[in-house]
């Protein structure tokens, strides 16, 4: 039974990707749309980037000094477990799991109160694919701000652990900048953009999903923000245990 | 002209339109009333494509609506214009921007004949003044001149209208009437308008249907209810005492 619900909901979602993955009915008001939600969805979600970085960044460079660093360990594993955190796991992952709640939340109600005002009915009435004009640009906003999102949460993580070296004097910026530079692979910064590309679209197509399938009124339109920002989460985490596998 | 031919929708086991053939002409507003629940909006929904009927037929000028493919559909639709009963306006866009969406996304008009032509439209509503607002900040009455702006800017050979004076006053019912009622004569379209406002039927009903348990009841002109005897259509209209004792009062001058 819940197995067949859950293929029933697969499907149902495949069907509203075809739809959506068509070309649009005029490219002036696809670009249109495609710059305001690259606005909407990326920059304005940059402030929140840029501030949990910064602090996590930090927290990440004491917590490391404090509980990793010995006598027994080069000077440079504090920098250089910093900047892996950051550049694996945080700058992709975790912060496409806050942004599932900002920005899903976001996209869900935005499209749920668009479907229960009727305002998708007068769409499709006029001719208008409504799936294409309203959920592509989201999504190809998204997939292409979020590699920027990615570079700047990185950099600021790392200016956070530099905040903790110069401001907070837990460790000496030398040894930060050499544990930073230490064996560094450039394939982890692209590593981290990949995965941030389908957690992108993870994040601007499943609340799509379910903002265009709500029936009812507003408390229907708070239960499919709520189910969009828990599903996309759990897929980001799952599929981050396959790109993970997949990309190292 | 819409004909629609021995049209059935179920949902499930239940049946919601049994049967129903009907000819909605155009230069004429043609009404479709019933109680609420009676299948009215289904019967619109059906119209325009929203739902598709379990069987039965929908000829817009001869053409086969629910035979036709999606594209045909789609193409068909571009002759329609749609007010809904909540106006739907896109909240993010501004009057002009609302009345000039369809011209933007079908015309090939350039931004200033688009925007003249939508101001052509707001103008014909009486709501050029308003036209940097958002749906927002405007009243119920105004949002529905809007809506109504909006779907005339393509010069639609139908229109339909669901409860279009839901929620509104008596005085703005009535503006809302007439301006259906000038823009099908103006513009010789096939209205179809679904409504509950006893005002509009016996004001603007050139055709209406009568819609009982999912069947048609009664088709006729505003003027052939005074004297109908069909109870079913009688108790709907004169539900009141009073509108019973103006039918009376009417009867008896005659």
């Amino acid at each position: 039974m819940l197995l067949s619900k859950y293929l029933n909901t697969l499907g149902r979602y495949l069907m509203l990707m075809g739809r959506t993955f068509q070309k649009p009915e005029r490219m002036r008001m696809f670009f249109k749309e495609y710059i305001k939600e690259m606005s909407q969805l990326g920059v304005n979600s940059i402030g929140i980037v840029l501030l949990i970085s910064f602090f996590i960044g930090a927290v990440i460079c004491i917590q490391m000094k404090l509980n990793i660093q010995s006598p027994w360990m080069p000077r440079w594993v504090t920098g250089y477990t910093t900047r892996e955190i950051m550049l694996l796991e945080f700058s992709s992952s975790i912060m496409c799991l806050i942004l599932a709640g900002k920005v899903g939340s976001n996209i869900a109600s935005e499209i749920g109160t668009m479907r229960v005002t009727q305002q998708i009915d007068a769409l499709d009435i006029m001719g208008v694919n409504s799936a294409c004009y309203l959920i592509l640009p989201k999504i190809l906003g998204l997939i292409t701000i979020m590699p920027f999102l990615v570079i700047f949460s990185s950099a600021t993580g790392i200016l956070g652990a530099y905040g903790t070296a110069y401001i907070g004097h837990v460790l000496s910026p030398e040894d930060l900048t050499l544990g930073l530079q230490h064996t560094f692979n450039p394939w982890f910064v692209w590593m981290s953009i990949i995965k941030s590309l389908f957690f992108a679209f993870i994040i601007s197509s499943v609340p799509s999903y379910f903002g265009y399938t709500v029936e009812g009124g507003s408390v229907n339109v708070g239960k499919a923000s709520t189910d969009a920002v828990v599903s996309s989460s759990v897929l980001i985490l799952c599929s981050d245990v396959f790109l993970t596998q997949l990309l190292s | 002209m819409i004909e629609i031919k021995n049209l059935c929708k179920s949902f499930e086991d239940k049946q919601v339109l049994k049967d129903i053939s009907a000819v909605f002409e155009n230069g004429k507003t043609n009404l479709i009333i019933g109680q609420s629940g009676s299948g009215k909006t289904v019967l619109m929904k059906n119209l325009v494509g929203l739902l598709d009927p379990t069987s039965g037929e929908v000829l817009y000028d001869g053409r086969d609506f629910v035979a036709m493919s999606k594209k045909e559909k789609i193409m068909l639709r571009r002759e329609m214009g749609m007010i809904f009963q909540s106006a739907a306006l896109f909240d993010s866009q501004t009057v002009l921007e609302n009345v000039m969406f369809p011209l933007d996304m079908f015309s090939n008009m350039n931004l200033r004949e688009r925007q003249q032509r939508a101001r052509t439209c707001l103008d014909r509503v009486n709501l050029v003044e308003a036209e940097r607002k958002y749906p927002g900040e405007i009243s119920g009455g105004m949002q529905k001149r809007v809506a109504i702006a909006r779907a005339i800017a393509l010069n639609p050979k139908y229109l339909f209208c669901d409860e279009p004076n839901s929620g509104l006053d008596p005085k703005t019912s009535l503006v809302i009437d007439e301006l259906l009622h000038g823009i099908t004569q103006e513009f010789d379209i096939t209205t179809i308008i679904n409504t509950h406002d006893m005002n509009s039927v016996m004001g603007i009903g050139e055709n209406i249907i009568y819609i009982y348990e999912g069947q048609k009841e009664w088709q006729g002109h505003s003027k052939d209810i005074m004297e109908s005897t069909n109870r079913k259509l009688t108790d709907f209209i004169f539900a009141s005492d009073l509108l019973k004792q103006m039918r009376a009062a009417v009867r008896g001058k005659e």
